[in-house]
């Protein structure tokens, strides 16, 4: 039976084009709709955890009360044997010791005189050490646009615009001017080894990145960090493992009452970001609702246009004997064909879609550009295809259809066998 | 009636007469702080949050416009110079050998790490030039009698619109002073005291800077050696002579 639906589809275009095109072009949309915003929320959430928040991060009470100022005197101190503590208790998680910090980036001329000066905002975190993640996970080596990455001590990174803006290139000598963890006005030479393009316009604008050690030296940290920030190790953040993590911290920890008590903060717990994780774990569901309350209107009047259009056959298909259940089934099993046949073909373009976009993405700089949250917005947007691209269309794709070819299938039991001829007569 | 009036007048007359003018006491404390030039060496001893610093320096100044300081200990900041001709201050920096000048919001930051700022370093201005006072009361300060004094900014360019100082009626040095933003909020507070009689005048040897948005317990800011109206070698103020 099927095989015979199927030929008939097959010689009836009209039967099963616009349908079928329907279909194909509704599943399209909310695949790639449903990759295009997962990849924004994922990335806006990774980046912001990459180079800001982790996944979890530990930062002392004090710290934390004033995480947005970056208060290097409240930073944790005996950090090594803090990060080796976290290491044991939670061995499948990457920890690793960071220092934000502002100052001035001020750049000497022949005579020693300063050339000229801009505002810094830096991240000092582990870039020498042998077999460090933070290089890649930073994806420092990719953003790179002239020089290299430091490889010895003494070099920093600095953004390709802020280099620009104080005309210094790979190779030159800067000072930073910054304050040390104890409030004095230090003065650390530092080199410049590259530039990079960070992809965001907060970060670009000002931004140096060098080794931890050398930021220690500079702001008179001896095995001091700002924050300890920890990586889920399959790569993204999970809220649920999150929670874990933070029950185990605190049962393991459970006076944190001194101002000093190391705390422990998820990633939905810094910069309102928590708003971003509920929507990013609802948002396919939203998604595929929406396309699916959409698509059902769409393919219910398909189908009824469809039973207008296909009246008369119905008619003769009653007239000739065969039965109003058959009708229905076999109506239905062609919705069926249908919707599964769209339901490929429109995945399989909205996967196309979602590859390019993941590919290439589209650049939203110009609405970035003075964006000033603490949240990181990538300043060019990919789509992120997952799993459940792959088989989340099927949902609008197959059951509006059947549910619209239902709603209007029902029509077939209303038609009395005695009006038949008179209407075919018609 | 009339005896009564006449005992009045001579109580406000002795009032008058014991309460002097404010612009004259702050003179006197001018002459006493003020110097043509000094050379001292002096140790901030910092109470941060999580522990207490020592910090020496020598220092050098003529009038209100030149001064010149070294820092001595401790070894991460011995070298370190600060250089201030007129409004302008630059500061060596022997890990660099960079000489930076400090301006703008750099100003308000904090010295080493204390409670006085390079903005407070910078302005030794006599206090009767900036601000004008009036008399607002007197009370006892560690069993010394004092007057209560309150300044109020008569030129723009200064850090703290009004101060409060409790003056010693006897030696005019001030025993207690707080500064206040434009505002009216209450921003330092310091107390001074091992007043000595040094080179004809009264001078506190040790005062207890504590700014109020900062956390900690202040700053003490002790005088070891102090000697008035020495020679001091012009070239040392000028920027040649902070990398030497």
């Amino acid at each position: 039976m099927i095989k015979f639906l199927f030929k008939g589809l097959i010689r009836d275009k009209s039967r099963s084009l616009i349908p079928f095109a329907v279909v194909a072009i509704g599943v399209m949309l909310a695949v790639f709709m449903r990759g295009y915003i997962n990849g924004i929320m994922v990335d806006m959430i990774e980046q912001t955890a990459r180079f800001n928040t982790g996944h979890v991060k530990v930062v002392t009470k004090a710290y934390a009360e004033n995480i947005s100022q970056m208060p290097a005197d409240l930073s944790i101190l005996e950090a090594s044997e803090l990060k080796n503590s976290l290491g044991e208790k939670f061995p499948e998680m990457e920890w690793e010791c960071r220092i934000k910090f502002g100052g001035l980036i001020d750049v000497p001329d022949q005579s020693g005189e300063t050339r000229s000066q801009g505002t810094a905002m830096g991240i000092g975190l582990d870039l020498l050490s042998t077999g460090s993640t933070e290089a890649s996970r930073l994806n420092l080596t990719k953003s790179l646009v002239r020089g290299g990455l430091p490889d010895s001590p003494g070099e920093i990174l600095i953004s390709e615009l802020f280099s620009n803006k104080l005309g210094v290139n790979p190779g030159d000598k800067v000072t930073l001017i910054s304050s040390t963890m104890n409030g004095s006005m230090t003065f650390y030479n530092l080199t410049v080894a590259g530039t990079v393009r960070f992809g965001n316009t907060a970060l670009d604008r000002g931004s140096i990145i060098a080794d931890i050690s050398d930021v220690r030296a500079a702001l008179d940290m001896f095995d001091a960090a700002g924050e300890i920030v920890g990586f889920f190790p399959m790569g993204y953040y999970d809220d649920e493992i999150a929670r874990s993590v933070l029950d185990k911290f605190n049962k393991e920890l459970p006076d944190q009452s001194g101002e000093f008590s190391p705390v422990m903060l998820r990633l939905r717990d810094q910069e309102g970001l928590s708003l971003y994780v509920d929507l990013t774990k609802t948002m396919g569901m939203i998604i595929t609702l929406l396309f699916m309350t959409a698509m059902s209107l769409v393919l219910w009047n398909a189908g009824l246009l469809g039973g207008l259009r296909r009246y008369g056959e119905i008619g003769i298909r009653i007239a000739i004997g065969e039965e109003k259940n058959h009708i229905y089934k076999s109506m239905i099993y062609e919705s069926i064909i249908i919707g599964v046949a769209g339901t490929v073909a429109g995945t399989a373009a909205g996967l196309g879609l979602s590859w390019l976009m993941q590919t290439y993405g589209l650049d939203i700089s110009e609405f970035t550009k003075n964006a000033t949250t603490g949240i990181m917005m990538p300043d060019v947007v990919k789509a992120r295809i997952t799993l459940p691209d792959f088989y989340i269309g099927f949902i609008p794709g197959v059951i509006s259809t059947v549910a619209g070819t239902m709603l209007s299938g029902i029509g077939i039991y209303k038609r009395k066998t005695a009006a038949l001829f008179k209407e075919l007569e018609a | 009636m009339k005896y009564i009036f006449t005992i009045i007048i001579t109580l406000l007359s002795i009032q008058a007469y014991s309460q002097p003018n404010a612009q004259d006491i702050i003179e006197k404390v001018d002459r006493n702080l003020s110097s043509k030039n000094r050379v001292f060496e002096s140790k901030m001893i910092i109470h941060g949050k999580r522990g207490i610093r020592e910090i020496s320096s020598k220092s050098y100044s003529e009038g209100d416009k030149k001064s010149f300081t070294e820092y001595i200990s401790p070894a991460r900041e011995q070298g370190t110079k600060m250089l201030k001709l007129e409004n302008q201050l630059w500061i060596y920096s022997p890990s660099t050998d960079r000489i930076i000048q400090i301006s703008g919001h750099m100003l308000r930051q904090s010295v080493m790490g204390s409670d006085l700022s390079y903005e407070d370093m910078m302005d030794d201005r006599r206090l009767s030039d900036i601000y004008n006072s009036k008399v607002t009361g007197s009370e006892v300060v560690d069993m010394r009698n004092v007057w209560i004094l309150e300044l109020t900014a008569n030129v723009d360019d200064v850090a703290y619109a009004k101060r409060k100082i409790w003056i010693d009626s006897e030696r005019y040095v001030p025993l207690k002073e707080e500064l206040y933003a434009r505002g009216g909020q209450l921003l330092k507070r310091s107390t001074m005291s091992d007043i000595a009689y040094i080179g004809g005048r009264w001078f506190p040897k040790r005062v207890i800077y504590k700014d109020m948005l900062k956390q900690g317990d202040g700053t003490e800011f002790i005088i070891t050696t102090i000697r008035f109206d020495i020679v001091i070698p012009e070239h040392l103020f000028s920027k040649a002579s902070l990398k030497k």
